[in-house]
């Protein structure tokens, strides 16, 4: 990329990354820079603003969006290592502020440069990466808000084909939902656990190794699942596989920096 | 009351968890709806062309419902049908029952119907001493089980094959020879024959409006609306006003979808249209034809943010692929009409204090919408609940309390960091090895899954640290 200006890309980490775990962040910016962008991290996130806005708590919300897009409108592009956090950014925002004549050009131009870090890497930055290797089986599990509300399906597995090494299973009902949902987990904890076990039975089915997920709130979910069935399928995000962090502990494993 | 309706869902839901049964039940029926309506639309290259001729039908009748809604009236009444209207509920079992005592109805037999269920049909017909017979096969296996419908395709999807024949046994005279289908399916023919040959009035549902013929038109698989409707001296259609549609050809472009979406089926095995009563010179048909026209909130949603909700043309798609119903079934819902499209009709049905739970029971995960045929944005319509419900403040408040707290530091960017610096220390100290078990204030996660314990300093510190280092 010599000479050509390197896109400057504003980091969101998410604040489950943040808290739980935090070597996601790291893998994101060490793929970024080996795509070719000039990465950041802007000190004046905090949270999307998701549980706000699924709690129906709009005036949070908004306050929530416009501090994000303030911090963030400067860069080219911004990023996120979730599609839901992703989604809330791209659709929540300028639907929030749709009424608002100071903020919704800027939700919108900001919803327009913001992209979940898979499909950023693939489709905007055409990037596949080298010399990456994991022997294992894994499995994937497509997150609700990225594959419906963001179309994120077919940039994980593109990206995910160049880790030589890896075998790719299938997992039935991939895009069903974990039960995970944000609050849902822990308001309607039944049923959640409900939707989480059949989840773990069909992850357990394929055999695999690693199970993959581009959230980590669902990650978190089925790996808390698993771990409690006594199995012992490995979970990580996607980029922690991309950027050959499996020789690392996966969720849950003692050690995480 | 919310304090009172909240306990109800979730022990509702909680006991349907603890059912086995039920659990099998609602995965056969589900699961096969699912694999054939997924096999149908592979084999109907044109359904996001028809989806969007659906949804646009819709939107226009929606738009211009009165036009529709007058000449349907106009050309109804021209067949010789009596139009009857009815603002809510109340009213149209009124009308219904009216209609029932002033023809001196002993019997009264039934065709399946949700709007029926909606307006409270079955207990108004019992307290005016009718009897009333389903006769659709899940609406019989329902009411020989004394239960309201639990999906709006399959009422009686809850109950197991084996749960039927216990019933039959019981409430069949005589009871069937033998537990295979056929054999039940004969019994229960046996037992209604009698009734559909008897009956003073048959009352059915209708699946369209059609405006400019004023025919109604049902569909089923079994042809039981047909001698619902055919035998008895009255005919009473209920229906609700938004399934008017401007000419048959439309009604024929939504019933692709309708099918499809519902059964996975091309069409129906019966597709019939009413079209007045028996005229001079008919062999046979009904004497009299009466439509009621129910609006019960329609018109209310006509002028809100739940109109795209009137699209709805019942089939039942969004159940069938709900995670959150797959797992509870119908009934837990409490309302008229369970899943994705009940938790967003129910509100407008019951009232928001009454049934708060289930617009926030939901994990938002959009299938619904994904396979909805005519596009209804249901997570969209049950985030506007949630919206009200916290306008109205109906949450509860140890949720406002908790949203409320968490966001004065989400609104302070360094304050957060702190908080977040802070929170994963103490979140440590109850953990061991990689995970937490247990943890205060966590039950709802942690009585069922573990919780990945947190490394001692987030992302932020270590940023800040790496940061710091490259400068030095
Ligand atoms: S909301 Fe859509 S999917 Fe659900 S019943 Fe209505 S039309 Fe069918």
């Amino acid at each position: 990329m010599t000479g050509e200006p390197r896109p400057r890309v504003g980091l969101f980490v998410t604040c489950l990354v943040d808290a739980i775990r935090p070597q996601i962040g790291f893998a994101a910016i060490e793929l970024l820079q080996e795509a070719g962008c000039e990465v950041e991290v802007p000190q004046a996130q905090t949270c999307c603003g998701q549980p706000a806005l699924n709690s129906g708590d709009d005036a949070d919300t908004v306050h929530l969006a416009r501090q994000t897009i303030a911090a963030f409108e400067g860069y080219d592009y911004v990023v996120l290592p979730s599609g839901s956090c992703a989604a809330t950014m791209v659709h929540g925002y300028p639907e929030l502020l749709a009424g608002d004549p100071d903020w919704a050009a800027r939700a919108h131009a900001m919803a327009a440069k913001t992209h979940e870090i898979t499909s950023f890497l693939a489709d905007v930055m055409a990037f596949a990466p080298q010399g990456r290797r994991c022997d294992a089986s894994a499995t994937y599990h497509d997150s609700c808000s990225g594959l419906r509300e963001l179309g994120i399906a077919a940039q994980p597995r593109a990206l995910l084909s160049h880790v030589e090494g890896l075998e790719m299973r299938g997992l039935a009902g991939n895009d069903v939902c974990c039960g995970f949902g944000g609050t849902f987990c822990v308001k309607y904890s039944d049923i959640s656990n409900a939707i989480a076990n059949e989840k773990a039975e069909a992850v357990e089915a394929t055999g695999a190794d690693i199970l993959l997920a581009g959230d980590l709130g669902c990650l978190m979910n089925m790996a808390g699942k698993l771990n409690r069935r006594g199995a012992k399928t490995r979970c990580f995000h996607t980029i922690e596989v991309l950027s050959g962090r499996t020789s690392g502990p996966a969720i849950g494993e003692e050690g995480a920096p | 009351m919310t304090a009172a309706a909240q306990p109800a869902f979730k022990d509702r839901a909680k006991a349907a968890l603890a059912d086995p049964t039920l659990k099998l039940a609602i995965d056969r029926t589900t699961g096969n709806a699912e694999r054939k309506r997924a096999a149908a639309l592979a084999a109907f290259p044109e359904f996001e062309s028809a989806r969007a001729r659906g949804k646009a039908i819709k939107d226009h009748v929606v738009a211009h419902l009165d036009h529709y809604l007058e000449m349907f009236e106009r050309n109804a009444i021209a067949s010789g049908a009596q139009v009857h209207w009815a603002a809510d509920d109340a009213e149209a079992r009124a009308i219904v029952t009216r209609i029932c005592l002033a023809a001196d109805a002993k019997l009264v037999t039934r065709s399946k119907s949700m709007l029926g269920e909606e307006i409270g049909l079955p207990h108004a017909l019992a307290d005016a001493g009718i009897e009333r017979v389903e006769t659709d096969l899940a609406e019989h296996i329902i009411q020989l089980a004394g239960e309201p419908p639990s999906h709006i395709i399959w009422p009686a999807m809850h109950r197991t094959r084996e749960q039927v024949a216990e019933l039959f046994k019981a409430g069949h005279h005589p009871p069937p020879a033998a537990e295979d289908p056929a054999t039940m399916v004969q019994s229960a023919r046996i037992q209604l024959r009698a009734k559909f040959l008897n009956a003073d009035v048959g009352i059915s549902g209708a699946n369209f409006l059609v405006a400019d013929t004023g025919a109604t038109c049902t569909v089923t698989n079994e042809g039981n609306a047909e001698l619902t409707t055919t035998p008895p001296r009255i005919h009473i259609v209920t229906a609700g006003i938004e399934k008017i549609v401007p000419s048959t050809a439309h009604a024929f472009a939504l019933l692709r979808l309708l099918v499809r979406s519902a059964t996975g089926g091309e069409m129906t095995q019966y597709t019939t249209f009413h079209c007045g009563p028996k005229r001079p010179g008919d062999a046979d048909g009904p004497e009299e034809m009466h439509i009621v026209l129910v609006d019960n909130g329609r018109t209310r949603m006509l002028a809100n943010e739940f109109r795209e909700m009137l699209r709805c043309i019942r089939c039942g798609a969004c159940m069938n692929h709900c995670v959150v119903y797959r797992q509870i079934g119908g009934h837990a819902y409490g309302g008229t009409y369970p899943g994705p499209m009940g938790s967003v009709l129910t509100p407008v049905l019951d009232g928001l204090a009454a049934s708060r739970d289930l617009p926030n029971a939901c994990t938002m995960n959009g299938r619904c919408a994904e396979v909805c045929p005519v596009g209804i944005p249901l997570p969209t319509l049950l985030r506007g609940w949630r919206r009200r419900s916290w306008r109205e403040g109906l949450e509860p408040s140890s949720l406002r309390a908790g949203i409320g707290i968490w966001a004065q530091f989400a609104r302070r960017p360094r304050l957060y960091r702190l908080a977040s610096r802070i929170g994963v220390r103490v979140m440590r100290l109850f953990g061991k090895g990689g995970w937490i078990s247990r943890m205060p204030l966590a039950g709802g996660w942690t009585d069922y899954r573990d919780l990945p314990r947190p490394p001692g300093r987030t992302f932020m510190e270590q940023y800040r640290d790496q940061q710091k280092g490259r400068r030095q």
